[in-house]
């Protein structure tokens, strides 16, 4: 027989009968996990799970944030976008109108100046033939005044004299007028 | 055989089948020990439990320890497995019976009976040790005299000497006729039964458990001779699927020892209906 055997044999005992020293012990050991998770090691995970926590929801908020951020500055320039294009389309409609109205304008003067010229054209005209008329009175009544005086100094009879005496005023007249041009 | 029983396995290893020697089986004195130092008769003595208990309770904080002495925002691996550890004992036994308002305080103690109660499970099956310290009724017994003492201390702060009278006999009066028996019994179940079934039943599952494994290593050895080789061969199986059940068995005990403790918890706390 073993030796356990028989130690048994010594001591019957009931095994729902607790040790003493064995229940010092074990709580002698408990009491030492016990102390150092609740006094030191859980608060500490606590410290850094808390912390992990917020850091994930910081993050999320932070992202949220920046995304609230993003759509906000997006709108912005979308507006500013639909305001420059607004703006251009102003310009573009004014520039035309200007250009409008510049047109006009220039139409006008061009207008304005040719009938100007035309004004000054048809002063100078009349101006001209006035002074010309003028000329041609005076020259016609020297003219006249001369012819007169030849026929009256050749005989009226002498038909041929006549004629040669107007043949030569015509002619004379004809190199003045050459002589004028 | 050893003249010194500590240095001996748990049983005569010279026996085998066939030599003419009877089955050497497990029995009471599986679990005795002789003390390494002291007498055993004078209650002045150490022995292999106590020793295990020990570096037990020195495993378990070593590791937690290591994994929650600096802890990191982004965990190591380490402090990673030992968060799963502790959020399972958190969320799933302490939130889900007590509540999170309620039962934040008692955490800590609820998280150090798990692994402590893991953890001496555990020795079972870790070579050399090979014993669940747990299977000494005096440790249980331990464990469940602190839940015991702080669950009814606490039955009295929350409801007073009257309510707490109610609380232990589940006082309610349209029982009628029947409440003195009633109440009789549930008194003497709640604060007699429920200690002891506490301890006892953590106790007799490592223990039953123990005797199995010992039972099957015994007879693979005994067994291993001659003919008997056969025998040995589905013996050693059986060890081996004993030793995998009893893993379980040793986590599922831990977790319904804590269980149970939150559940007393819960009842001390609870308002009476």
């Amino acid at each position: 027989m073993s030796l356990l055997v028989q130690l048994a044999a010594e001591k019957p005992e009931n095994p729902l009968i607790p040790p003493v020293p064995e229940l010092v012990i074990g709580l002698i050991a408990f009491v030492i996990v016990f102390g150092f998770l609740a006094k030191k090691l859980l608060p500490n995970i606590n410290k850094v799970l808390e912390q992990r926590r917020e850091a994930i929801e910081g993050g999320i908020e932070k992202a949220e944030a920046a995304q609230t951020e993003a759509q906000s500055v997006l709108e912005q320039y979308k507006a500013q976008l639909a305001e420059a294009r607004h703006e251009a389309a102003r310009l573009r409609q004014e520039a035309q109108e200007q250009g409008a109205t510049l047109i006009a304008e220039m139409r006008a003067e061009g207008q304005r100046q040719r009938e100007e010229i035309v004004a000054a054209g048809h002063a100078q005209i009349e101006a001209d033939r006035k002074s010309a008329a003028q000329a041609l009175r005076q020259d016609v009544g020297q003219l006249a005044t001369d012819l007169a005086g030849k026929l009256v100094g050749e005989s009226l009879e002498d038909h041929a004299r006549q004629s040669r005496v107007i043949d030569r005023f015509l002619d004379e007249l004809e190199e003045k007028a050459e002589a004028a041009r | 055989m050893s003249a010194d029983p500590t240095q001996t396995l748990a049983f005569d290893t010279s026996c085998h089948l066939f030599s003419g020697c009877g089955f050497p089986a497990p029995g009471l004195h599986s679990f005795l020990f002789e003390p390494i130092f002291g007498d055993a008769n004078s209650n002045v003595y150490f022995n292999k439990t106590m020793l295990l208990a020990l570096l037990g309770s020195i495993i378990i904080v070593a590791v937690f320890w290591a994994a929650f002495a600096r802890p990191k925002v982004v965990p190591g691996k380490l402090q990673m497995v030992a968060e799963a550890g502790y959020d399972f004992v958190r969320r799933g036994v302490v939130y889900e019976t007590i509540g999170k308002k309620e039962g934040e305080k008692y955490v800590p103690l609820v998280v150090s009976l798990f692994f402590f109660v893991w953890m001496m499970n555990l020795w079972s099956i870790i070579p050399v040790a090979q014993f669940p310290v747990t299977a000494i009724i005096s440790y249980p017994v331990a464990l469940a005299a602190i839940v015991y003492i702080l669950w009814v201390s606490l039955t009295f702060k929350r409801h007073g000497f009257v309510g707490a009278f109610k609380n232990f006999t589940g006082y309610d009066k349209s029982l009628g006729a029947v409440l003195p028996l009633s109440m009789t019994i549930e008194l003497f179940s709640n604060l007699l039964v429920r200690p002891f079934t506490h301890a006892v039943r953590l106790f007799a599952n490592m223990f039953a458990g123990h005797t199995l494994l010992l039972l099957f290593t015994i007879a693979s050895w005994y067994m291993l001779n001659g003919i008997g080789i056969a025998y040995s061969a589905v013996s050693f199986v059986m060890v081996l699927v004993m030793t995998a059940f009893e893993l379980f068995i040793q986590a599922v005990q831990a977790y319904v020892f804590v269980l149970l403790t939150c559940s007393f918890i819960q009842g001390a706390l609870a308002e009476s209906h």
